[in-house]
């Protein structure tokens, strides 16, 4: 039935609803049928791009990259800071990768199916325009308010009264729903939410103020709760920008697993999906390629990066017999495995499931709101209906007088400016980070990095690009470069590329050789004047093996010469780690790499406290005896076998670059290559507690001169608006002050 | 006092024709990029001649 289901809905869907009873006859027409359907299409290639910030960005991306042949046109978009670019089928996402790098502008592929998930953000439009229509009403009471509050009287005030009755009831039941359906949510849970009070201040004010109308009352609260509306409607719109703005870019940076494998099938290649790979198959992965299974090799050499798995800067060789697990690169060589291992059993899914342990133990965290709110829903609800009960006695028994107080008391305390204290400060503080390039995927992270006293970075691809660079070309004669420049531009191997870079750097022209040929695993060898030449592995070069990074040269006579290379830290790293110390925040590094480069590193930095060859596990349990020690620590990671410390820590960042799955344990997302931003980040994040803590304060302040007004029954509509505007404003000044 | 039976629906058919031009403005992705639009009107790169 599995299989029948999905079947008979595509021949229900394309207008062919007669059932097969044979599920495979029916197969192969419908795969012919999709393929008539969707002819090729122009592709529709969506990029995220953390530099643009002004007009001239706008017009050099889209010049740039209408420049490219195939290209039908782009479009920035400035505030999402991405842009859509629609294309012939055959110009690919790479090609413009590298166009937008040659205007300067570093850009990462986004998908563009899921992101039309959320471009067409229902619930964010529902809000505003639920916002757009308590605005308008706003205005309109708030008008025939005011000629009631400067004394119109008798016919003229009620006149005015009815007016805003039909503005203001339908207003409140179109408005008030998001409050309605929360506040009854939470109710049927047996839970007192923000939301009841807020529906009950509500519903309470709308029916009084019809009642007085009615009966030719003095006071109606029209405004009030029209005013109401529309303040905690800002604040729930907010709230909901943020997190959309940050959903959207965070988890739409395209996957970088591989979904899919080719599998060997009797010397054929047959692309399938992981789930259908078994122990015993063979998989054939090409160089530049991830394994997308655990493995033995079977054939082929090469080398492989681990650096997203274990932390480790240099390649490593890979040979027949040797063991290779999910997520490594395989850089020179095309390579055959034996499965041991795929999908659930992988190496790779093994580390994600240590990530789901450590997200379970994780202590749920009380956000400042939630602790207002817990404090604030009972209090309301005790003050309101405390009111009504000693009017009702003090007055015997009136019950109009002491409703209409009670529906004042909750007017007055409904928390216009508790419901904007916290989405103002974060969407200030929060736009503002993202302006510098950094992404709040968490509503509480913010809160959380306030707090942080303990730095904990990774080393490879976190600390340093994860890209090599050469350090001592001018050690070498002029000769020896230009050869060996001309043996590495045969390579795609990182070290051989960083050399090749180095060496362009360095204004060298590449030697004349002849016979190049790449050796697998080895290097690449060929002639050079007739003599033959290699670069390559100490070992096969006939060198002596240094304990640094290095690739090694045979030219002719003499010693084999070694080419240095060091791991580029990555732009800022100085930067934040010094603003970080200045704060007093203690630096930790852990890595997965070899002693000496982390040692190297660790002194180049500046970091007194580090740790060399440390298991994803190890680096779980530094974090969590670090929290029980009682310290808050702040994560910074990129690798798989970070993901766990990641989810671990109080509170996470990653680089763009980073794998999917510890970009989506951590909080924080670093958008661009520079690192300086995260000194800023804990010094943001701790003003915008700040602010929030002052903005309960003003809110509470105001409702200690309000209160009693209200409670002693002296509180007219007048100053209800005047406390609810007066507060919800001061509140949202206060945010912006943020700097 | 008469002319409050013309002032009061001059202004409500002006705050409705104001909510109209919104919800237009809503439908039509208006609010999709502000920080871009902004931008985009300090351009040159159309100053001549409309975009095609």
């Amino acid at each position: 039935m599995t299989i029948a289901g999905p079947l008979d809905q595509d021949s229900f869907d394309t207008g062919h609803a007669q059932m097969s009873a044979c599920p495979a006859c029916v197969a192969a027409p419908s795969a012919e049928r999709i393929a008539q359907m969707a002819p090729p299409k122009d592709a529709r290639l969506m990029f995220s791009l953390p530099m643009a910030h002004c007009a001239a960005c706008i017009s050099t991306v889209e010049t740039g990259l209408q420049a490219v042949p195939g290209v039908h046109s782009a479009r920035v978009n400035l505030t999402m800071k991405r842009v859509s670019v629609d294309a012939d089928p055959t110009v690919t996402a790479p090609q413009l990768i590298a166009a937008l790098k040659g205007v300067g502008y570093e850009a990462h592929e986004l998908d563009a199916g899921l992101l039309s998930a959320t471009e067409t953000d229902k619930q964010g439009r529902d809000l505003l325009m639920r916002l757009g229509v308590a605005f308008f009403s706003m205005m309109n009471v708030m008008l025939l308010s005011i000629a009631v509050w400067s004394g119109a009287e008798a016919a003229t005030r009620d006149m005015f009264h009815w007016i805003s009755a039909a503005i203001a009831i339908p207003t409140v039941i179109f408005s008030g729903q998001p409050f309605f359906k929360s506040a009854w949510a939470s109710l049927r849970v047996g839970r007192l939410g923000m939301d009841v009070p807020i529906s009950l201040a509500l519903i309470l004010a709308s029916s009084i103020s019809l009642f007085e109308t009615i009966y030719s009352g003095h006071h109606a609260y029209f405004d009030a709760a029209v005013m109401l509306s529309f303040f905690l409607l800002l604040g729930r719109y907010l709230d909901h920008r943020t997190r959309a703005v940050a959903r959207s870019a965070a988890e739409e940076l395209a996957a970088l697993e591989v979904p899919r494998a080719s599998v060997l099938l009797d010397g054929a290649e047959v692309v399938r999906p992981i789930s259908e790979v078994v122990a015993g198959d063979l998989v054939r992965v090409r160089p530049g390629g991830r394994m997308p299974v655990d493995g033995e090799i079977v054939e082929g050499a090469s080398e492989v990066d681990r650096s997203l798995l274990t932390g480790e800067s240099l390649p490593v060789f890979a040979g027949v017999g040797m063991l290779v697990s999910a997520g490594e690169v395989n850089l020179t060589g095309p390579l055959t495995l034996r499965v041991t291992a795929a999908g659930k059993d992988s190496s790779l899914h093994r580390m994600a499931d240590l990530v789901a342990i450590a997200e379970s133990a994780k202590t749920k965290y009380t956000s400042l709101a939630e602790r207002a709110a817990r404090l604030y829903s009972p209090l309301v609800h005790i003050m309101s209906f405390g009111a009504f009960g000693y009017w009702m006695w003090q007055t015997g028994g009136d019950v109009r007088f002491a409703i209409n107080i009670s529906a004042a008391v909750l007017i007055i305390t409904c928390p216009c400016a508790l419901g904007l204290a916290v989405p103002a400060v974060v969407t200030a503080a929060s736009g503002k980070l993202f302006r510098k390039g950094l992404l709040i995927k968490n509503g509480t992270a913010l809160e959380r990095l306030a707090e942080v006293d303990t730095v904990v970075f990774d080393k490879t691809g976190t600390l340093t690009m994860g890209a090599p660079e050469v350090t001592n070309l001018a050690d070498h004669p002029r000769p020896a470069v230009e050869v060996a420049a001309a043996l590495a531009l045969a390579s795609s191997h990182p070290l051989a590329t960083a050399l090749a870079q180095g060496a362009r750097a360095a204004g060298i022209t590449p030697a004349d050789l002849t016979d190049v040929q790449e050796v697998p695993g080895y290097g690449i060898q060929a002639l050079w004047r007739g003599q033959p030449v290699r670069l390559g592995r100490a070992i096969w070069v006939g060198a002596e093996a240094l304990d640094q990074t290095a690739t090694y040269l045979a030219a002719g006579e003499g010693k084999p010469r070694a080419f240095t290379f060091e791991d580029r830290i990555r732009p800022g790293a100085e930067t934040a780690i010094a603003a970080l110390k200045a704060q007093g925040k203690d630096i930790r590094l852990i890595s997965g790499d070899v002693e000496g480069a982390v040692a190297n590193l660790a002194g180049r930095l500046g970091i007194a406290d580090w740790m060399s060859g440390a298991l994803p596990a190890e680096k779980v349990s530094l974090v969590r005896s670090l929290t029980l020690s009682g310290r808050r620590v702040l994560m910074v990671g990129d690798g798989l076998n970070d993901t766990a410390a990641l989810a671990a820590a109080h509170v996470s960042i990653s680089p763009a670059t980073a794998l999917d799955a510890a970009r989506t344990a951590s909080d924080i997302v670093l958008l661009g290559q520079d690192m300086a931003p995260i000194g800023d980040a804990t010094r943001i994040a701790r003003q915008a507690t700040r602010r929030m803590v002052e903005n309960f304060g003003i809110s509470a302040a105001y409702n200690v001169i309000a209160v009693p007004l209200a409670l002693v029954g002296s509180a007219t509509p007048l100053a209800a608006a005047l406390a609810m505007s007066l507060s919800s404003i001061t509140v949202s000044l206060n945010a912006l002050r943020l700097k | 006092m008469e002319i409050l039976t013309i002032l009061i629906p001059v202004s409500l058919i002006l705050g409705g024709v104001g909510l109209i031009a919104f919800f237009w403005a809503m439908k039509n992705k208006q609010f999709e990029d502000p920080s871009g639009d902004a931008n985009r009107i300090l351009m040159k790169d159309w100053d001549d001649k409309p975009k095609p």
